[in-house]
């Protein structure tokens, strides 16, 4: 069982401190939602969780081993990211795409198995892409090139998966789908799920736990109704926005603008 | 995620025929290319300043004849259209996987500076060495595109991201630095300005092969690129994202991209030493046959081997008969063809704003 685990970490990009001092642990089965302002150090963190960002001081494990003592080739099989970037130059089909999750466990030339045949159509069939898996990834909408890096990064099968803002490019439809579907992975599946997320209520609905970061710290960590109350939302994000309590789910919107 | 209504509305039946028509499209191209090669070769084997009967070319290459003609098809014509078969070849694999790990539709050795290098590194060791040691040039024109590859690479990540433009004008840069020290050598040193002009239509682009033992010298050394560059294709395209994402789909980007400026400048040194500076081929071929085979690198270089072969088996064909007895060097058929194509992608892509 997976414990992705942060200690002490600190990360600066020459003099500038983008995280200070974060202490994280995040197990399998649980689903978190990382949420802040724009340049709270979000995506420094999960670039540091993945182990390519190294920390100016503190570390990062994997089931207590310092992701630093690990070959790349080793992370990989273990913790898969889906990139915020979702554009390439050359014209992949979305299956090739999808390949690209197995590069870890290539033979050493090249060739797929059966097995990564299977877990690319699994990967595909998941974020509703076979109809489209020789379209070229320069040919399909925006929406369906995110659903073709989150299914490469399910192609990975890897126990810990971190999703940089998957959700920017999708309908509302296709974000609850995309998040209902890693949701289920952490829940029932055993994954460890951690997303950076900019929509507080997909954040909410999606989140086991969320994990509020500001300025580089972390400010609170829980249940999403514990962590977003009106007070915490307004003093991270400003004011304009108000928390709404209905049933057993939060609702942050904006103030009536007239 | 609607799983099961997706099985059942997307027959697996048309996506298996999909998969295999492009199985069966990729056999095509690699056998339509080695068919072009085979008939390229041969044609340029029976074409030359001299006119030869094609039976008497065949003779002198079974080796049933002797005197000049043997000579010229054996000594002349033969290793000539090797070199020119290697050249490209080694040409634009060197551009696939420099378009590859640097994420640049528009970089190949002669625009990012790869082969000026070589060249600087070739000229120097003339100058110093000579070409008594036939190894020298090839082994010389590796070391400079080693340099030169490393260099790019470097000044392309200074502002942190490597960006299409950052590529192109480091490449420009290394270009010009590389080409004033050459001039340089030129003027100065005495072995150099005696064969002047030798040098200058190698410079230009003009596959000379002076000595049988530096053909087999640039053909171990392409050879090893070229191994270097299957082993790691498949590797090439865990950079489409990006070093970032290439490094969390278990690719390690620092050796990754070590090996392959080695492998780009195994095959730029080689051809360099052989060709001089020939452009383009290593820009238009994987561009010509991405659009036939698909972007996947693994499946891309060995297309792309025979590809740059049949293009510069014809081109230095084409050098050599145009305006025969007079050779045009070959640089400047594949400039003329390969700038306008290199101006056309530039206005296509919309990526070079970014």
């Amino acid at each position: 069982m997976a414990e992705l685990r942060a200690r002490a970490l600190t990360v600066a990009y020459g003099p500038r401190t983008v995280i200070r001092d974060v202490e994280l642990t995040v197990r399998a089965g649980e689903a978190v939602a990382v949420v802040g302002p724009n340049g709270a150090g979000k995506t420094t963190l999960v670039r540091c969780l993945a182990g390519v960002v190294a920390p100016r001081s503190g570390a990062v494990t994997l089931d207590g081993r310092d992701l630093s003592a690990l070959s790349r080739n080793a992370v990989a099989r273990r913790i898969a990211v889906v990139p915020q970037v979702t554009e390439t130059m050359f014209p992949f089909t979305l299956r090739e795409i999808v390949a690209l999750g197995r590069t870890a466990r290539l033979g050493r030339f090249g060739t797929a198995r059966p097995d990564d045949d299977a877990a690319i159509e699994r990967a595909l069939a998941q974020m509703d892409l076979l109809p489209l898996s020789h379209a070229r990834i320069d040919r399909v909408s925006g929406g369906e090139r995110q659903r073709a890096v989150v299914a490469m990064a399910l192609a990975q099968e890897t126990d810990v998966l971190l999703l940089d803002e998957p959700t920017t490019h999708l309908d509302p439809s296709h974000q609850r789908a995309t998040l209902a579907h890693v949701r289920d992975l952490a829940v029932r599946g055993g994954m460890l799920v951690l997303a950076v997320l900019h929509d507080l209520n997909l954040a909410a609905a999606f989140a086991s736990r969320i994990v509020v970061i500001h300025r580089g710290r972390v400010l609170k960590d829980g249940p999403p109704r514990d962590v977003l109350d009106g007070p915490t939302v307004r003093d991270v994000f400003g004011p304009g926005l108000e928390v709404i309590r209905h049933a057993e789910r939060v609702l942050v919107v904006p103030d009536r603008l007239v | 995620m609607r799983i099961a209504s997706l099985v059942i509305d997307t027959p697996v039946a048309a996506r298996l025929e999909r998969s295999v028509a492009r199985r069966t499209r990729y056999l095509a191209t690699v056998a339509g290319l080695a068919v072009a090669l085979a008939a390229a070769a041969t044609w340029a084997l029976l074409l030359g300043a001299v006119p030869i009967a094609p039976g008497d070319v065949a003779a002198a290459l079974l080796g049933r004849i002797e005197g000049p003609e043997a000579v010229i098809v054996r000594d002349l014509r033969l290793p000539r259209v090797a070199a020119a078969a290697l050249v490209g070849g080694a040409l634009a694999v060197a551009g696939t996987l420099l378009q590859g790990f640097l994420r640049n539709p528009l970089a190949d050795p002669y625009v990012a500076g790869t082969s000026a290098g070589a060249s600087l590194g070739a000229v120097a060791a003339i100058a110093t060495i000579g070409v008594a040691q036939p190894v020298v040039v090839p082994a010389a024109a590796f070391v400079g595109a080693l340099a030169a590859a490393a260099a790019v690479w470097q000044l392309a990540r200074l502002g942190g991201r490597t960006t299409v433009l950052t590529v192109l004008l480091s490449g420009v840069v290394l270009t010009s630095f590389a080409g004033a020290l050459v001039t340089f050598m030129l003027v100065m040193n005495d072995r150099l300005a005696l064969r002047l002009r030798a040098v200058l239509g190698w410079l230009l682009g003009g596959i000379s092969v002076i000595d049988l033992t530096e053909l087999a010298a640039a053909a171990l050394i392409t050879a090893l690129g070229l191994i270097i560059a299957f082993v790691l294709a498949p590797r090439v395209d865990a950079f489409a994202f990006g070093d970032e994402t290439a490094a969390t789909l278990g690719v390690d980007p620092g050796r990754t991209t070590a090996a392959l400026l080695l492998a780009t400048a195994l095959l730029t040194g080689a051809a360099v030493a052989l060709g001089g500076l020939i452009g383009f081929v290593g820009l238009v071929v994987p561009h010509a046959l991405r659009a036939l085979v698909g972007a996947t690198s693994r499946l891309l270089v060995p297309v792309a081997f025979l590809g740059g072969s049949v293009v510069l088996v014809l081109a230095d064909l084409g050098a050599r008969t145009i305006v025969a007895p007079t050779e045009l060097p070959v640089g400047v058929l594949t400039g003329l063809v390969g700038a306008p194509f290199f101006l056309f992608l530039l206005g296509r892509s919309r990526a070079i704003a970014r």
